[in-house]
């Protein structure tokens, strides 16, 4: 991998000024649902084509954000700050 | 001297000669020589053997495509001679043959024994019986296997670098089209770097005469008018991803971002396929003429040339000019004798096929066929053109593909990727290429890296390996180090030959080059090779009073001061002095850090007083233990975190990320590194501290888990009175750049209660002794706070939400499994860490801490165990990897002071 990805607040740079931080989740609010929970914790969906993650700018500003990207072709579609992938 | 006259467009400075070794024997060469042409002058042509049959291989292309002159330079393997300059002082020696390259020792075998053919699939199918003998085999294989040697006792003599550019375009190929790109692209205003690999510009006019010469001359200067930066001789290791090259010149990486890459990779000649075509003596057209008219090298005495094309024709009148006498052209195509060889009086042997090259060591005749008329012609020098093919290999690095085009014989890109543009295509028709010969004797090689023979091949389609790709994984060929650019035309006209197909036939295909581009050493990929090191503001001092500095995590840290006992003891009995700077470091400051904290954690902060100090583990949202330490309360809305050593990075990134996910009000700041932290523990660490403080440090002021800020020895400090060894301690942290003075200044005031420092193995027994678990030593990534004992620090009656709490609440409804509990041992053996906790010879749990205790006279401990083993007193058995068994009983509470009397004082 040495794909461009660019962070807000800094602009391009080489991948491997960043750290992955997986895919975009929605954390359940409670325990009932027990299988809810599990495949929150141990599943990833790894979608081929478009995925929402995160990540983090640890070479860079050390700031967290979003990005949307085709995990086929490393295409970056779009970044945001947290939460403002459209 | 043994070259020819002065002529415009060689690279040789008669004026200087450069003395080297070649296996021990010194050869002398002149400035501009490649090792490879000054050995050829020299008289060399043996330069290596081959790689599975072990057979004498000479020069072949003389450009760095073909593997025949891979020699150790000065220790370093896989050096192609006709790429590099020779220097002063080298030394060269060959590779793949022993005792000598005169005399192989495999090669003897390999001919001897038809049986050990190493036909392909021979090693497959030969090693695997009988099963036993594998380890025989082994040996053998292992000391046949590869080529070079690299010496084990090397060490780092040069340094490497790595540098990082940026252009807009990167021309890769300093050819004619590559440089009327680069020169085209710079007077546009771009930046543009150009990488050529050859020791001369131009690519074919820099070998083809002296007009071609004159242009490339031209071509050059008005690049370097234009601004074009030139790097060369380096060498492009392939095409990555966002248009990232790495291009290798000399010691250095470039690390090259283009905004636009130009692919000028060029042509490179094709061998021909017939019996004894790897014949020492059998060479390729171009690197005839390389030799000819940039080192200016009589190639022979008696040539004969076998082509499909012009190529070769032209080459018969470089070396009649020579003066080398040339028996015959040999071509493929019908016709008429070619006006140029009639005007040198060479005989145009037409519509002839190559049929078998013969010699022992080197040629010395070559069978021609013409239908059934056979003619044999005595030889010393086999030029041979089977065509030219574009080199695609970075296009489909980059992500392009090709095709084969049968009308056209070439291979022409189909995809090309936005970023990416090929010049220079190649013109018109190429010429009919035989696949291989019919009715010589011997092996016709396909690939020379490999030794792959068109029988390989061929066996290969029968057993069902019916394409290139297929092919590839099973003979290797196109596999060695040149990846195909001198046998993958060839492979693929001999696997459509096999399958009686045409070329282009969408089953023959083609395989992907695979970077690097040329052999490249590790030094280079590696870089300048430093091992970062963090120290403390207090490391030297350390050092220089016999600390053993080992690492821990990215620190070093003294591990003891060399009586290990006595800085246990110091601590029990009177005062130790510990540096603790590598604890990770956080503020977590904001008008919602108290609430952030109390999602973070299972237990509570937003309770908290000022002035107090809390123990707290991190979980993730699976439960699991991350990380542990103190936070402390230092205003409404500020606090003070402390993490393990290897632990910040982490939780800082995870912190933040959780922050980044609320986005609630606050920030959190690492300040790991600008703070120094020492712990001064003992029964005299308050009146040690006293002399250096007016901060009223008396119990009812500042009581165990209190915090404040208090200046001392004039250093403004945060003092946190915690416990981790298990004595009155105070915790003292300070401006990293004040550490040192603050050490020697606690050091000063303890000198009355002859004060120790102490080191990371005492801390780990005072800590033991009060079963204080190591996250990450006594826990690992299935740990969970209910389990590893520790149930009171999880409040799953908070109010809120945090981070772990459904995954513990399941825990907690299904019950503990395993306990993470203390024993003592029973008979005064110490059990090494890992040993197994055992239940009928069975291993049911695991020992993560063990010592033995001096000041407490036993062997104490921390272990896994089933969750009914783990009451108090619980008699547990110990299998020691030694093969010992050892008795122990579970212990819940702290081995030393439970009550926490001594820590409270
Ligand atoms: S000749 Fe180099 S891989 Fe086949
Ligand atoms: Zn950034």
């Amino acid at each position: 991998m040495s794909f461009l990805l660019e962070c807000p607040n800094c602009g391009r740079r080489p991948v491997d000024e960043y750290a992955y931080g997986g895919e975009v989740t929605v954390r359940p609010k409670s325990a009932d649902d027990a299988r809810a929970l599990f495949s929150y914790l141990y599943f990833r969906k790894n979608d081929a084509g478009a995925q929402r993650e995160w990540w983090f700018h640890s070479s860079g500003c050390r700031e967290w954000f979003q990005a949307e990207r085709d995990t086929r072709t490393n295409e970056v579609m779009q970044v945001a700050p947290p939460g403002g992938l459209t | 001297m043994n070259r020819l006259a002065e002529r415009r467009g060689e690279l040789i400075d008669r004026g200087r000669t450069v003395t080297f070794t070649w296996r021990g024997k010194t050869v002398e060469g002149l400035a501009g020589d490649s090792v490879a042409s000054a050995l050829y002058a020299d008289g060399v042509r043996v330069f290596s053997r081959s790689f599975k049959y072990h057979r004498p291989r000479g020069l072949l292309c003389c450009s760095g495509q073909c593997p025949n002159c891979l020699v150790q330079v000065d220790g370093d393997p896989a050096v192609r001679a006709c790429m590099t300059p020779i220097e002063e002082g080298m030394r060269v020696e060959h590779i793949n043959a022993w005792p000598s390259l005169e005399r192989d020792a495999l090669h003897a075998l390999a001919s001897a024994t038809p049986a050990f053919g190493m036909q392909v699939g021979f090693y497959y199918k030969t090693f695997m019986r009988p099963r036993w003998a594998w380890k025989y085999y082994e040996k053998f294989l292992r000391s046949a296997a590869g080529l070079g040697k690299l010496d084990p006792q090397h060490r780092r003599d040069r340094r490497y670098e790595k540098v990082h550019r940026h252009v807009d375009v990167l021309v890769i190929g300093g050819g004619e089209s590559g440089l009327e790109a680069a020169i085209a692209a710079a007077r546009e205003g771009r930046d543009t770097a150009l990488v050529e690999e050859g020791l001369a510009l131009g690519g074919r006019l820099a070998f083809t005469g002296v007009d071609a010469a004159a242009r490339a001359a031209e071509l050059a200067a008005a690049a370097r008018e234009a601004g074009v930066e030139i790097l060369q001789p380096a060498w492009a290791g392939g095409v990555y991803e966002g248009n990232l090259v790495p291009v290798y010149q000399g010691d250095t990486m470039f690390r090259f971002r283009a905004g636009e890459i130009v692919l000028a990779t060029g042509l490179i000649e094709q061998p021909l396929v017939f019996a004894g075509n790897d014949l020492p003596g059998v060479m390729l057209a171009s690197g005839v003429r390389r030799l000819v008219n940039q080192f200016r090298i009589a190639t022979g005495d008696e040539a004969v040339v076998l082509t499909v094309d012009d190529l070769g024709i032209e080459a018969a009148c470089d070396l009649a000019e020579a003066g080398v006498t040339v028996s015959a052209v040999v071509d493929t195509r019908e016709g008429e004798t070619d006006e140029r060889l009639g005007v040198c009086g060479i005989e145009h042997l037409r519509g002839f096929r190559p049929v078998e090259a013969r010699g022992r060591g080197h040629v010395s005749s070559v069978v021609v066929a013409r239908g059934g008329e056979r003619r044999s012609l005595s030889t010393d020098l086999v030029v041979m053109s089977g065509g030219t093919v574009a080199q695609f290999g970075a296009l489909v690095q980059a992500g392009g593909s090709v095709h084969y085009d049968a009308a056209r014989r070439v291979y022409v890109p189909d995809h090309v990727p936005a970023g990416v543009r090929v010049a220079g295509e190649p013109a018109g028709t190429a010429a009919e290429v035989p696949a291989c010969a019919d009715g010589g004797r011997g092996k016709q090689f396909v690939c020379y890296c490999e030794d792959v023979t068109t029988k390989d091949v061929n066996l290969s389609v029968k057993e069902g390996f019916a394409s290139l790709e297929l092919s590839k994984r099973y003979t290797t060929v196109t596999m060695g180090p040149c990846q195909g650019k001198m046998c993958h035309r060839n492979s693929g006209l001999v696997i459509a030959r096999e399958l009686g197909v045409d070329p282009d036939e969408q089953r023959v295909g083609v395989t992907t080059a695979r970077p690097p581009h040329n052999p490249t050493s590790f030094s280079l990929l590696a870089g300048r090779g430093y091992e970062p090191v963090k120290r403390t503001s207090v490391h030297h001092w350390h050092a220089d009073r016999g600390g053993k500095m080992l690492w821990a995590g990215d620190w070093k840290r003294p591990y003891d001061y060399g009586a290990p006992d006595d800085e246990t003891a110091a601590v029990h009995e009177s005062l130790g002095l510990i540096d603790v700077s590598t604890l990770g470091k956080l503020i977590v400051r904001g008008p919602d850090a108290a609430a952030f904290l109390e999602r973070v954690y299972p237990n509570r902060y937003g309770d908290m007083k000022l002035a107090r100090v809390r123990y707290g583990i991190v979980c993730g949202d699976d439960g699991s233990i991350l990380d542990d330490g103190t936070v402390a309360r230092l205003s409404e809305t500020e606090f003070y975190v402390t993490t393990t050593s290897s632990g910040a990075g982490g939780m800082e990134q995870w912190f933040t990320w959780w922050n980044a996910v609320w986005g609630m009000d606050c920030q959190i700041v690492n300040v790991t590194s600008a703070i120094a932290a020492f712990n001064l523990a003992g029964p005299n660490a308050r009146t040690a501290l006293a002399g250096l403080t007016d901060f009223d440090l008396e119990n009812e002021a500042f009581p165990y888990l209190g915090a404040g800020h208090a200046e001392v020895a004039g250093v403004p400090c945060l003092l946190l009175r915690i416990g981790f060894v298990g004595e009155l301690g105070y915790e003292i942290h300070c401006p990293a750049a004040a550490g040192e003075h603050l050490w020697e200044a606690l050091m000063a005031a303890g000198e009355g209660f002859s004060v120790k420092p102490f080191g990371l193995e005492p801390q780990r027994v005072l800590r033991l002794e009060k079963m204080h678990v190591i996250v990450g030593q006594d826990t690992n990534a299935e740990s969970q706070p209910l389990e590893a004992g520790m149930p009171w620090i999880v409040k799953l009656d908070k109010e809120n939400d945090w981070i772990g709490r459904y995954s513990i609440e399941w825990y907690q409804n299904r019950g503990n499994r395993t306990s993470l509990v203390g024993f003592e041992g029973g008979n005064g053996a110490v059990p090494k860490e890992g040993a197994q906790v055992v239940v009928n010879g069975e291993p049911v749990g695991r020992v993560t801490s063990s010592r033995f205790s001096r000041r407490l006279g036993k062997a104490i401990g921390i272990a896994w165990v089933p969750a009914d083993l783990s009451a108090e007193g619980t008699p547990i058995t110990l299998s020691d990897p030694s093969g010992a068994t050892i008795p122990a009983s579970v212990t819940l509470r702290a081995f030393y002071d439970p009550d926490q009397e001594r820590l409270r004082s």
